[in-house]
């Protein structure tokens, strides 16, 4: 009996741990970027670094200047979303309301081969086809720009948003929809008027989700964007984001420079960008669960 | 003889290889409360959702016979029109998670009435024939679902009456009731039996013996009866319905 007890207090134990470790590592990972960044404002502002418009880490003297990058990341991941939401919700209202069962299930198992296609992959296809299709049909002088990144990276988080979504809409309680047929509602009366919003708060979750996605991604923005710390006028031209600000510049910044410690300030920035997003969207969760 | 409104002739019902109704043949009269009792797997829910075509919901579903309402056979009829027509109340409370005042106005703006007065009157006359006025009207927008399971089922009568039908189906409507609310119900239906034909099903056969005017038995699919209230409790002509309503099975 004793040793039941003990057995038992011990597996208990062991899945509390588990439990607290994950929020020791956010904890962790978040402590680890500030001490790193508290140190570039030893001789540099505050201010200069989250106002200024010139990001030149290696001029003299250097300037690190976030906004360039972080308009980079909003920009491409502005226009990523306009592109992916609606096609993502229209999937994913397709695949859970329309769509006979055969087709349903040849349409998940694609969108699953979707989410596991590497970035590298679609950043080649955005380099040899998309970029220089882009740069033909809208006359633009490189194909390297901010809207090849936004389509590829729309591609990359329709899988979340259409899994999450549609989740959301079968969760919809049968009643509700046989309610609104009772009352003589059409199909697409049904879908719109009562599915749709019954099901927006998990609907907005998967959104907010995608977003996460595509302002971590990195290996694409890289790739396809051009690369350029400039403050982008438009969508249209080479601009730069903060994740590929940051693979691209590690390997060349010295251990302990100012350089060094500018990239764990935008990792930071980034941190806490993806942390306010996965915040918002794990409450509208819950709020759609009651 | 009273107007037939509804009429269903040799109707036989398939949930796939499943025969739920066996040649229904029944004429329900405009304006009467008509009550269909029977022990649970009769198929008494099948038969109220094949008046408005609601069966069609599911996909292994296909019927036989016809149906017709007012005359006209209800497959030249669209989903839509038909299910205005004849509206219906479920068992469980059906309540859409928004407010009270726009779940009554729902039906009535899907079907094309914008202006604010109308729909603000549409809403009190709906909410007064069900007798929820009194007790919703100033907190119509408050959330449906924060009241209580015999006001939503009022709530969900109210909602069916705002699109004006002629023929209201009750599915077991009282089921998940108090007998409070359950009064309230059979009161709310007895008020409209003069200007709607309403149609009980329900597993209580003294609700039956209160509320309705002529009652059907069904038992495995089959009417085994159809008669006045009155003698279908006191004198059926089938031993089968008479031990159902004497309480000896079911």
């Amino acid at each position: 009996m004793c040793i039941r007890k003990l057995k038992e207090s011990v597996i208990e134990f062991f899945i509390k741990i588990s439990g607290f470790i994950i929020i020791l590592f956010v904890f962790l990972i978040f402590l680890f970027l500030l001490k790193d960044t508290v140190l570039l404002f030893k001789d540099f502002t505050f201010k200069e670094f989250i106002f200024g418009k010139r990001w030149l880490p290696i001029s003299e003297p250097p300037h690190f200047g976030i906004i360039p990058l972080l308009l980079g990341s909003l920009y491409v991941t502005f226009f990523a979303t306009i592109i992916c939401v609606p096609v993502g919700i229209a999937s994913a209202l397709f695949i859970a309301e329309i769509a006979p069962k055969f087709l349903r299930n040849i349409l998940k198992s694609f969108i699953e081969i979707l989410a596991s296609i590497p970035s590298v992959v679609l950043g080649f296809i955005g380099i040899v086809w998309l970029g220089p299709f882009l740069k033909d049909t809208l006359k633009l002088n490189t194909g390297m720009c901010g809207l090849t990144g936004s389509f590829l990276l729309a591609f990359m988080s329709l899988p979340t948003i259409i899994s999450i979504s549609e989740d959301a809409i079968i969760s919809v309680p049968k009643s509700f929809k046989e309610a609104a047929f009772g009352l003589g509602a059409t199909r697409w009366q049904t879908l719109w008027r009562v599915v749709l919003p019954s099901a927006s708060s998990g609907i907005i979750a998967a959104i907010m989700l995608g977003i996460d996605r595509v302002i971590g991604e990195t290996m694409v923005v890289m790739m396809v964007t051009g690369n350029a710390p400039l403050v982008p006028k438009s969508i249209l031209q080479p601009l730069r984001t903060l994740t590929a600000t940051i693979a691209g510049e590690m390997g060349e910044a010295i251990s302990g420079s100012e350089h060094y410690f500018a990239l764990f300030a935008v990792g930071l920035i980034l941190f806490i960008i993806t942390f306010i997003i996965n915040f918002l969207s794990v409450l509208l969760l819950n709020r759609s669960k009651k | 003889m009273a107007e037939v409104i509804i009429k269903t002739f040799n109707l036989n019902v398939y949930f796939g290889k499943q025969h739920i109704l066996k040649n229904i043949n029944l004429e329900i009269y405009k304006n009467e409360i008509l009550g269909i009792i029977g022990p649970a797997n009769s198929g008494k829910t099948t038969f109220l959702k094949a008046l408005n075509r609601l069966n069609y919901l599911f996909k292994d579903y296909y019927q036989e016979g016809e149906i017709f309402f007012a005359e006209k056979n209800i497959k030249y009829i669209s989903d839509n029109l038909l299910r205005k027509k004849i509206g219906i109340i479920f068992a469980l409370p059906q309540v859409l998670p928004i407010t009270i005042y726009e779940n009554i106005a729902y039906g009535p703006k899907m079907h094309g009435i914008k202006n604010k007065d109308t729909l603000d009157s549409i809403v009190e006359k709906a909410l007064r024939k069900a007798y929820l006025w009194e007790e919703v009207k100033d907190r119509l927008n408050t959330l449906a679902t924060k009241l209580s399971g015999g006001q939503q089922q009022r709530l969900c009568i109210a909602r069916t009456l705002a699109v004006e039908p002629e023929v209201i189906l009750y599915d077991e409507p009282c089921s998940g009731l108090d007998p409070i609310s359950t009064q309230k119900i059979e009161e709310a239906m007895h008020e409209l039996k003069n200007n709607y034909t309403q149609i009980l099903v329900t597993n209580n056969t003294k609700q039956a013996a209160r509320a309705t005017e002529r009652c059907a038995f069904m038992l495995m699919g089959e009417l085994v009866e159809i008669d006045r209230t009155a003698i279908i409790f006191t004198s059926p002509k089938d031993k089968r319905t008479d031990e159902y309503v004497r309480g000896v099975f079911g």
